[in-house]
Order: structure tokens, then sequence, then C-alpha cells
């Protein structure tokens, strides 16, 4: 009776998703421009901007910065100078933190401790980065052995704790500041690496690569020019995290008399020196944590503000 | 047909769901009118996005809120207005009055419990029965829906049934309580073919068994003509035109559905027609025109179509249609070319 | 199933393997005599040269390492440098300090992180949602020996409500702080792992199908939802578990608490080389282990993944 045969007479294929209305209206402004790396970047600066919690991480990164670099024109006082006097007296209008056991300016010392803390941080993730970008390219790129071989030495390195890792590595190189950044930087490679593998091989199944392998593009300029900008988003966000947790262990090996040693300026060496006095000093101890978990929470802030500019349908 | 002597189960007057989103506010359902009457199956076709899917989840109190919002209107089941009831309230309705199968059964049923549970738990949710009683309540559903191996398939887990069993154990879960109202949002669109005529048949087979009525959201028109009594074709969120069957694709009134009528194939069309498709989109729910919301696309488009959108007018005895031009379709000053 | 948890065991060989010798080597590499740990000082050098003859630390390395492979093989970890006690009964002596406390910290973080996750996800955006994302913010970020440290001026010094170290009589107000501390930062990950997979789960169809049953709120949010959301979580317990028993030092240290993570740390100050390789491959045994039972666990939770045969799936 009816003229019209069952199937294959649809009037659209796609299926029917009214209930996520609200995301179909952003993913359309954004189909243009998925592939252009340069708006993938825009876009997720934009993004980036609006997010207050990422500002708050960005400023407080900032300020970081600023108190690391001019730290001797910040600090009232010389933070190795000693002044019998003063020795472990509190909080006062002269001594905003209080000074230590040995009369030397807290509030000095913590801006001094920024120094080594920053430091650390980007020192020990740039090495991290530097060998985890190159054996994870070598791994995830050319794979056969060499990812094989790779990534075994990888899982060896996960299986270890990181904090005895990093034990073991300091207490084999040798207290100091310098070994502090090489021990963190070696410790970290294995997570870079693993992630850069893994966003390359599944960038490296993208139609725009085959496109551009069909093209006749060679294998460096595919690494350089396509898979480089499109997997740097999830290191760029692993990275950011890493200097918070880069700041952490330094601060937790140098409590441990491992890494920097004194009279220079460290938050995590300055906790355990004030750990004997927190009968009598306890605001010591208070500082240099605070300054910790401040930095640190600039960092994880940023960290997630990145990672939601990114991918925003993470977002929730 | 003799609809109009039946009693009407369910009554919609002006229901609107919004959403509230960042980037505007998607009036998803902007005015929806229509009713249901015992025994009956109501065919609701429309594009992606036309709003069909949300009118359904409305009528169950199932819409996200927020970002959704009821912003107006009237749910009369019964005599009762569901959208006054409160969302405590609602769950003696859902699944025993009225009942859902969802789009997708892949996605539909809990990955990590088993049929058994799923179906049995439908069963005690509205139904005082012993652990045995709804045990064999189960088995007794899952014969209805045409699975064999029974107590086996009591134990199996949703990934372990195909496409198409998964729906009929949806169905089966549906029709537990024996509801007087099915909805059935594309039942079939993620299924196979051949699957999809075996999972309509059953769910007209069961509709007829149980006298209860069905409202079938689809975007298939074949599927429409096949099993539908009343059409209600939805454009943008807006009802355009609302008749029986017979009349929408034989008297069709609306340039919409003009155009939806020959953008599908007809096998046994004597002369071989190219099939026209709808030229364009449909509009952005957040930035509507001011006027008919059809007008970009439509051919006959007058002034006025710019200016306000038509009101819905019963141009023949129950032929509702929301066009200003339709009138001139009906006395054929207007070609339907 | 039996076939992959083989599969998994074969796979650890491996890492087992490169574990030792990265450490054999490391500890070799130091340079430091054991004959003179292990002697007083003064000693004759006759007698260090004896010693080292006794112990084969003349030998080159890799006889050395073949050596203790031979003797790791029989279960017998060597014998400490400095304690002149076979390692096999000092580590029996600090593990179960350890495991006790990891389990009482992953007694807490899974009661209170899962609590915290839920209610957060319930009441989305509401204040309670608002603490729990700001204090597991603030845990994640804050150092765990500060936060000891700080525990134990509150509650130890100022308060006098709990003691400030040591095992004591190993009652359970000894457990408290070491166990706050050690749970902290895995409480706040497990909160917010709760969240968003509860959140995630509940934007699923199956949900919707659940409330379309009629199904009451609580039932659809604690067990439609709640068993879906747990597998993440549980799996990320279980992984902690596996660290937890072996990452405590710091804890450990300040707490003075007599566990394995502390005696690997004094053990690698000490230049105490059968210890320190010793414990870390009973530590990374354990890790791996844990976590094997975790994939388990993790199977029964989700029959898509069920694992018999490794062919369980038919998608």
């Amino acid at each position: 009776m009816y003229p019209f045969k069952e199937d294959k007479n649809k009037i659209q294929n796609d299926s029917d998703i009214e209930g996520i209305i609200d995301e179909s209206v952003e993913l359309e402004t954004e189909l243009g421009k998925k592939y252009g790396k340069s708006s993938l970047y825009k876009d997720a600066w934009r993004r980036l901007v609006r997010n207050k919690l990422a500002m708050i991480g960005l400023a407080i990164v900032i300020i970081m910065v600023v108190i690391a670099l001019l730290s001797p024109v910040i600090a009232p006082y010389d933070p190795n100078d000693r002044i019998k006097e003063l020795s472990q007296k509190g909080p006062s209008y002269q001594h905003w933190f209080g000074t230590d056991i040995l009369g030397r300016d807290i509030f000095s010392r913590v801006i001094y401790g920024a120094r080594i803390s920053m430091l650390v941080g980007v020192v020990a993730v740039s090495i991290s980065l530097a060998i985890g970008l190159f054996l994870g390219a070598l791994s995830g790129f050319f794979g056969g052995i060499s990812d094989a071989i790779i990534m075994r030495i990888a899982d060896i390195f996960f299986a270890f704790p990181y904090i005895l890792g990093a034990i073991v590595m300091m207490t084999v190189l040798g207290p100091g500041v310098l070994n502090v950044f090489i021990a963190i930087g070696i410790l970290g490679w294995a997570s870079v690496a693993r992630l850069f593998r893994s966003s390359i091989l599944s960038i490296k199944e993208k139609e725009y690569i085959e496109a551009a392998r069909a093209l006749g593009a060679s294998n460096a300029r595919i690494i350089l020019k396509h898979i480089f900008p499109n997997s740097f988003a999830p290191i760029i966000v692993y990275s950011t995290m890493n200097v918070g947790t880069a700041i952490i262990v330094e601060a937790a090996l140098s409590f441990l008399g491992l890494g920097v040693q004194p009279p220079t300026p460290s938050w995590g060496k300055m906790l355990s020196e004030s750990m004997s006095y927190i009968n009598t000093a306890p605001w010591l101890m208070f500082f240099p944590g605070l300054a910790i978990l401040i930095t640190v929470l600039g960092f994880v802030l940023l960290g997630d503000g990145l990672r939601d500019a990114f991918d925003p349908k993470l977002k929730r | 047909m003799a609809n109009n002597l039946q009693e009407k189960i369910l009554e919609v007057k002006n229901l609107k769901t919004y959403f509230h989103t960042d980037a505007g506010v998607v009036k998803a359902v902007d005015g929806v009118n229509f009713d249901l009457k015992r025994g009956e199956t109501l065919g609701i076709v429309g594009e992606t996005g036309s709003g069909k899917s949300i009118t359904a989840l409305t009528i169950l109190g199932l819409i996200p809120i927020p970002p959704g919002k009821v912003e107006s209107g009237e749910i009369i089941f019964e005599g009762q207005d569901l959208l006054k009831c409160k969302i405590s309230n609602l769950k003696h309705f859902r699944g025993n009055r009225i009942s859902m199968i969802f789009q997708d059964p892949m996605t539909s049923l809990n990955p990590v419990f088993n049929i058994g549970n799923q179906l049995i738990e439908a069963i005690q949710a509205h139904q005082n029965l012993s652990k045995k009683q709804s045990y064999d309540k189960a088995l007794e559903l899952l014969d209805m829906v045409g699975i064999s191996d029974r107590k086996k398939r009591m134990k199996s887990y949703p990934h372990e049934f195909s496409g198409g069993m998964r729906q009929r154990a949806m169905i089966a879960m549906a029709i537990a309580n024996s509801p007087s109202i099915l909805i059935a949002d594309e039942p079939t669109t993620a299924l196979d073919v051949t699957i999809q005529a075996q999972i309509l048949e059953l769910i007209d087979g069961l509709k007829k068994k149980t006298n209860s009525s069905v409202i079938l959201i689809t975007h298939d028109l074949g599927v429409i003509a096949k099993y539908a009594e009343r059409v209600m074709v939805m454009y943008a969120g807006k009802p355009v035109e609302f008749a029986s069957v017979n009349d929408i694709f034989y008297r069709p009134l609306h340039p919409y559905n003009l155009g939806l009528i020959g953008s599908v194939s007809k096998l046994n069309e004597e002369k071989k027609e190219r099939l026209k498709p709808i030229k364009g989109t449909p509009p952005s729910l957040i930035d509507l025109p001011k006027g008919c919301t059809f007008a970009l696309r439509c051919k006959f488009a007058i002034k006025p179509c710019w200016d306000s959108f038509p009101p819905t007018i019963e141009e023949e005895q129950n032929h509702f249609v929301a066009c200003f031009r339709a009138k001139e379709f009906l006395n054929g000053s207007l070609k339907r070319e | 199933m039996f076939y992959y948890i083989l599969k998994r065991i074969l796979q650890i060989v491996p890492v087992i393997i490169g574990i030792t010798i990265l450490l054999f080597v490391l500890m070799y590499i130091i340079p430091e005599d054991p004959a003179k740990l292990i002697l007083e000082k003064g000693a004759t050098p006759q007698a260090l040269q004896n010693l080292r003859e006794k112990m084969g630390t003349d030998k080159p390395v890799y006889v050395q390492y073949w050596r203790y492979v031979k003797q790791l093989a029989q279960g017998d970890l060597g014998t400490s440098y400095r304690y002149r006690r076979s390692v096999n009964s000092i580590l029996a002596e600090h593990y179960p300090n350890s495991i006790k406390l990891a389990f009482a910290a992953i007694f807490i973080e899974s009661i209170l992180g899962i609590f915290a996750g839920i209610i957060s996800a319930v009441r989305k955006y509401s204040f309670l949602d608002v603490l729990v994302t700001i204090s597991t913010t603030i845990l994640v970020c804050i150092p765990v020996y500060w936060l000891g440290m700080l525990m134990q001026i509150g509650f130890g010094l100022k308060l006098g409500w709990l003691p400030m170290s040591g095992m004591g009589d190993g009652s359970i107000k000894y457990y408290i702080l070491p166990a706050l501390t050690l749970a902290s930062v895995s409480t706040a990950f497990v909160a917010r792992i709760t969240r968003s997979t509860m959140l995630d789960v509940m934007t699923n169809d199956y949900i919707r199908t659940a409330y379309a049953k009629g199904l009451s709120n609580n039932s659809v949010i604690y067990k439609h939802a709640l068993k879906n959301a747990m597998i993440p979580v549980i799996t990320y317990i279980g992984i902690d578990l596996g660290t937890l028993m072996g990452g405590a030092i710091l804890t450990e240290t300040i707490f003075a608490w007599p566990g394995i993570g502390r005696t690997i740390y004094l053990a690698i100050l000490q230049r105490d080389a059968p210890v320190v390789i010793g414990g870390t491959i009973v530590l990374v045994l354990i890790f791996v282990f844990v976590n094997l039972i975790v994939d388990i666990i993790y199977a029964i939770l989700d029959p898509r993944i069920r694992l018999e045969g490794g062919s369980g799936v038919n998608v």
C-alpha cells in the first residue's frame, strides 16, 4: 500500500544525538580548524585565559620566577648573615618569618630558596625532556628492536618507587645541586618517552600523516613538521606538572640530607634543619613548607588548566 | 480511521524544553503540542536535532538539569500533569505506566550487571513480587520478546549479546510492567537492516497484544509509513505538520514535509525521478531566525515567512500545519513541485 | 586466566633481572670496600684481604653477580655488611611493620577518598564539592613530610592526643599520624578519580535507562553508577597499595617507623649493598604481585574483560 521500502531511505544517516547539543555547537566551530597546528595552540590559549584557576597558577609561577631571578633585590637580608642575638626569634616587623637557630633571616632564606627550587624544576625537567623525547621518538617512530629495548628499560625505571630511585641515584652521584638535577632529570625520562611514544603512535595512524607520506615527505620532515607539533600538547601538560614533582623531590632529597648542601638556602634543607626545633621554634618549619606548597600548587593548577585547554572534551 | 472516538491517554501542550549552555540558550523543544490515543502508534519524524528525542525524554523527566530546563507546557497523562509531579513521584510512572526504549542498545544496558539482574530489577521496581516470582516473570518476558535459551541468557552480560538481542532485552525490560505507553526512540537506528524489521514487528505485535500506545520516534519515513497511524513532523524544535499517516504522505501541506518525501526514493514509481535533497542545513538552535525556521531552505518562502513563525492551523479536519502557504497547497493554487 | 597470570609473571622476569643488574652495578660503583665496612678500623691488611677472598669481593663484578643470582634463586638474599645478619631476617623483621602501615593508609584513603568523591559528584558544584576540590588540590601539592611535621606539632605536641613518633606497643594510636600522612596524597587522588568517574558514568546511556525503569535516585547512583565507577578507583587503590608498601621512606623517617623504607634508606647511607638490593627486589616483587591481583579483581568487576584464555571478549 505504501510506496516505500523499509530500508535505505534515511533522511540523514548520522545518528541522532540531541542530548549533547552544546558540545556539537562547540565542535562545529572547531572542525575546520582541527588540523591546523597554529590554531590548536591559539584555541588552547584562548581557553586557558578564560580558566580562572589556571590563571592563578600562571600568576604563582610567574611570581616565583621573578622572586628567583630578583632574590638579591627582594630579600631584605643576606640569607647567610648570622646574628647571634637574634637566634630563634619569632616573626616580627624586622623579620617577617622570624629567624633560625643561627640568627639568619627566614624570609630572606625562603626568597633565596626559590632559586634552587625553580632551577631544579626547570633543569631537571629539561633533562627528562631531552632524553625522553629522543628515546620516545626513536621508539615510537621506528619501532622494532629499538622500541622493544627502550620500553623494557623504561619498565625497569617504572618498577622503582620514585623516591627510592632518587635516593639510590644520589648515593651513587654524591650530594650537590648539580647531581640533584641529574638524578631527578634521569628518573623522569621514562614517563616522557612513554607519553611521546604513544602520542606518536596514535598520530601516525591519522589521515594527514598518510597524506604527507603519500606526497613523498621524508621521515625527518614528517617528524618535525607534523608529528612534533601535534604530539606536544600532552608533553607540555606533563612537563608543567612534572616541574612541581621535581620541586617536591628536590625538597625531599635535601630534607634527607642527600640533596643541596648547606649553607645554600633550600626549602627542603630548611625543613630538615627545623625538625629538631619543632618544640621551641615551630615557625621555622612553617614557611619553607608553605613556599613549597604554593609553588607546586602553581604548577599543578597551570598544568590542570593546560590539559583542559588542549582537550576541552576532558573537562568537567 | 476512527481515532477521534478513542480516549486520549496522553496530551502534550505547548511544551518548551531549553538548554542553557555557555554558547547560549538552545531551544531544543519549542512549543510542541500533540495527543496520543489508546492503542495508537504515533510517529514523530524529523532530522537530527529537530527535538524529537528531547520531547520524548521530557515526557519521562529524563532531561539532564542543568543544562536542560522545561520552560513551560503541560504533559497530561491519565489526568495528571507530569510536569507538576515531584521528581521522586515520577519514578512511579517511569518504566511502569510509561516505558522507553532507547536508540543504542549497545550502551543502554549496564555492562556490569547481567541481563537477568537488570530485568528482575525492572520488575521489582514496580511490582511486589518475590525473588522466585520475579525470576519466572523475567523468563516469561524473555519468551515474549523472542529470546531463546532463556535460563542461560539470564546469566549473560550485555556484551555477550548481539545488537538485536540487546534491543530485545531492552524491550523486555520496557514491557515488564505492562505500560500503557511505550516510547521507542529510534529503536532500530543502531541495528542491522535485517534486524530492524524484526524489532519493529516485535514492538508492533506487543502493542497490539496489550492494547498499549506507542510513540515511535524515527527519521526513517519507511518505518513511519508502515507502523504509524498519525504522524508529527518536527523541524528545529517545532512541530510543522501533524496529521494522519495518509495525509502526511499523500496530502503534505508543509514545504519541509514535501521536501522529506521528495528526498526519499520511491521504488515502485513509474517514471524514474531524481531524488531531491532538501538544500541547506537546519538552523542553529541557538540563534533561531525571527520568522519561520524553515524559510531559509524553503523555495516557497514569501515575505510574511521572514517576519513571524506561522501559527499552527487545522487546515483540514485533523490535519494541522504551520505554514502561511498551506491554504494555497490545499486549494491547488500552488503546485507542490 | 591461568595463561594470563603466567604471561604476566614471565613479563616480569626481565624487569627483575634488569633491576638486579642495575642495583648491583650501582652499588659496586660506590667506592667503598665492604671488607672495611665489616671489620673495625685498624684491621690488618691481611685480615681485610682474607675477608675479601671469603666474601668474593675481590672477584670481577660479573662473577660476583653470578654468585648473587645463584644465591637469589635459592631465596637467599645474602648477608648484611653492617649487621652481620642475613638480609632475609632483617627484612622479615621490618617488613611487617611497613605492610601494616600501608594497609592502614589504604584503609584511610579508600574510606575517606571514595566517600568524599561520591559526595562531591552527587552534589556537583555545591559547597561540599568545592571544599573537596580545594582540599584535594592542596593535598596533592603538599610535601608529605611537611604535612607529617604539621600533624606532629598539632596533634602530638600542642594537643597531646597522639604519640609523635615510633611504633610504641603497636597500638592503633601510633598508627594514626603516620597512616594519615602516608595516605594524604592518595586520598586526594582517590577522591578526584571517584568524582570524575562518577560524573563520567552518570552521563552514560545505561544510567538513563536505569532512571527510565523507574528506579530511585539512590539505587541508580549507588547500584548502577557506583559499580561502574569503582573499576578505575579500585585499580588506582591497588596500584597505590603496591607503591605504598615500598615508597614510605619519608613517612617512616619522620615518624621513626621501623619499616622497610627506613631500613633501605639507612642501608643506602651505610653502603650496605646486600640490604639495599635484597630489599628493593622484594619491594618490586610485591609491587608486581599486587598489580597482578588488581588486574584479577578488575576482571571480576568488569565482565567485559574476563581473562579466560585471553579470548573471552566478543565485541
